[in-house]
């Protein structure tokens, strides 16, 4: 549905986006990830027609951005990172407005009205100034307002940003149902966000393509270290939480052990591996043999929290130590 | 072309939901007001003294028409960057400009719709004149046509600076310098005939023609020239292809 190749964009002092490189196939959801700055605005911007690109080419559709840009703006839906509304309309009025803008015709416009108020849940504010709305609701009328024309893409620029957590909620919701009639692609800054909504990550910082892969397999790559959630019964104080830990960090392969904690008559504890090492049947060996009962052992997967933080770390500390080599 | 009709309404529509379009028309009502009732009394003195003496009647449309519809441009002159300095500026400012600008919809009808409807807006403020006018057919009788004209060159003058000031909104995010530039630019155009007034070289004739008033005379008087009709047409037309330009070059540095 959507093809980047090579996607640079370079401003006057800045590069935006360095040679960038994606496809997202339809009735996908995709998390466009990456710190603030990293070019994540700018290439929506170029998928969006709104930015010409230095270099390489984007298509949506089969249609290029820069030949065709009629046809791919007909099938885009945008929201920007800020919502783009004229305070002085009402909401209903500005969603007809918008969408006889994007070509609706006036016998479906109302349908087309009532259809996008109900979903987006803003039919109880339909008839007020827009400049009177909270910050949800002008989040959720910008979505309307992307959605009103049914296009084949989404392109949402940090659709949940500045909203209270039962807002975000919302909005995840209506992205789910979204899905699937519509290839979605949301920028975030935010990693729980790309967790709950996304099937594909991308992961951009600085410009450059740092990873590209679905959620579930991103978190499987980087997990050449193991962390296991182990738990052992414990009743009357007994076995003590100190000696268990120091009996679990004694087995092979183990790196660390945290004590999580110690409620109820269960001492709950996350033991981190060495890279590479299995350590789940060393671990239930340890704790057999010392002869306490072990109520839990399985693996927990590293969040992508730290994924991404140890891509992007990993990324800058590449790029450091090149520049480093260069100035020796 | 029903796109410019979508956005020439839009256009109104936020003219007539903020204090602008009120504030305009309110000013210029009052101050033509003004200056007709003035002009209209000292007419009236003055074809007493006349009768008097027993000279021939005078033409309403010479003493009171011709120079207040001069004098109507001029206050234009003052009101039309209030009008044009929001156009592209406050679209840009509040980020509307990208819900534009990622719709089906071609940059000249963009243009050509906010143009229209400052056009649109701007003869709503001159209809405010046309009050005090009618009371001169209701008490005298004076010539239609060149009333007719008169108003279609304050029409076409007015569509020229508002093409001018439409250009200079693309340029700036902040409305207060988009119409303070518009203000000075029309100024200038206007002063240009004050610096041709004594002086007949080339270089003041060249001037001369290039502002904005002098082309006005000929439909004060109630006659419709081709070259003051092209001479707006052709600087509205350049202003609105320079827009579009403008626009163009925002997606490239923006």
């Amino acid at each position: 549905m959507i093809k980047v190749e090579g996607l640079t964009k370079r401003y006057a002092r800045t590069v935006a986006v360095d040679n960038i490189s994606f496809e997202v196939a339809k009735g996908q959801i995709v998390g466009f990830l990456g710190p603030n700055g990293a070019g994540k605005t700018t290439t929506m911007r170029v998928l969006t027609c709104f930015l010409p690109p230095t270099a390489g080419s984007a298509s949506v559709a089969g249609f290029d951005v820069l030949e065709h840009p009629m046809e791919v703006k007909r099938r885009i839906g945008y929201l920007p990172e800020t919502p783009p509304l004229y305070p002085e309309m009402e909401v209903s009025e500005y969603l007809r407005f918008v969408g006889k803008l994007k070509g609706i015709s006036s016998a479906d416009i109302d349908r087309r009205v009532d259809e996008v108020t109900g979903r987006c849940a803003i039919g109880d504010v339909r008839d007020k100034l827009i400049s009177k709305l909270s910050k949800g609701y002008r989040q959720r009328v910008g979505l309307a307002q992307a959605i009103i024309h049914n296009p084949d893409v989404l392109i949402l620029d940090e659709p949940t940003s500045g909203l209270d957590p039962k807002q975000i909620i919302e909005i995840r919701e209506l992205l789910r149902s979204l899905a699937g009639e519509h290839t979605i692609i949301l920028s975030t800054h935010i990693l729980s966000e790309v967790e709950h909504t996304c099937d594909h990550v991308i992961i951009i910082n600085q410009g450059k393509l740092v990873a590209i892969d679905t959620v579930a397999n991103l978190t499987n790559r980087l997990r050449g270290a193991e962390a296991v959630h182990v738990e052992v019964e414990a009743a009357d104080g007994h076995p003590d939480p100190t000696q268990v830990q120091q009996c679990l960090e004694q087995a092979p392969g183990v790196s660390r052990v945290i004590l999580k904690d110690s409620k109820d008559g269960h001492l709950r504890f996350e033991v981190e591996s060495l890279k590479g090492s299995r350590i789940r049947a060393e671990l239930a060996r340890a704790v057999v043999k010392a002869g306490w009962g072990l109520n839990e052992l399985h693996a927990v997967g590293l969040s992508l929290e730290d994924i991404f933080l140890q891509l992007t770390a990993a990324e800058q500390g590449a790029a450091a130590t090149k520049q480093g080599e260069k100035t020796q | 072309m029903k796109n410019v009709l979508l956005i020439c309404r839009k256009e109104l529509r936020s003219y007539f939901a903020s204090p602008i379009a009120y504030a305009v028309m309110a000013i210029f009502g009052l101050i033509f007001g003004w200056v007709f009732f003035n002009a209209s009394r000292d007419f009236v003195r003055f074809t007493l003294l006349q009768s008097q003496e027993g000279g021939g009647p005078v033409s309403v449309n010479d003493s009171i028409i011709r120079p207040l519809l001069g004098f109507a441009g001029t206050i234009g002159l003052f009101l039309i960057p209030m009008i044009t300095m929001r156009v592209f500026a406050e679209e840009k400012r509040t980020g509307t400009i990208e819900l534009l600008l990622t719709s089906p919809v071609k940059d000249i009808e963009i243009i050509l719709g906010k143009w229209l409807g400052a056009v649109a807006l701007y003869a709503c403020v001159l209809l405010m004149s046309i009050l005090n006018i009618a009371l001169l057919f209701a008490w005298g009788k004076p010539d239609l046509k060149p009333v007719l004209v008169g108003y279609l060159g304050l029409l076409l003058q007015g569509g020229c600076l508002l093409a001018l000031g439409t250009l200079i909104s693309t340029m700036t995010k902040n409305q207060i310098i988009a119409g303070i530039a518009t203000f000075f630019l029309s100024l200038l155009l206007w002063l240009l005939s004050w610096y041709t007034a004594f002086d007949t070289t080339v270089t003041s004739q060249v001037l001369g023609y290039l502002s904005i008033v002098t082309h006005f005379e000929n439909f004060g008087k109630g006659v419709l020239s081709s070259k003051d009709v092209l001479f707006y047409l052709s600087l509205t037309y350049f202003s609105l292809f320079l827009t579009a330009r403008s626009l163009e070059s925002l997606r490239w540095r923006a």
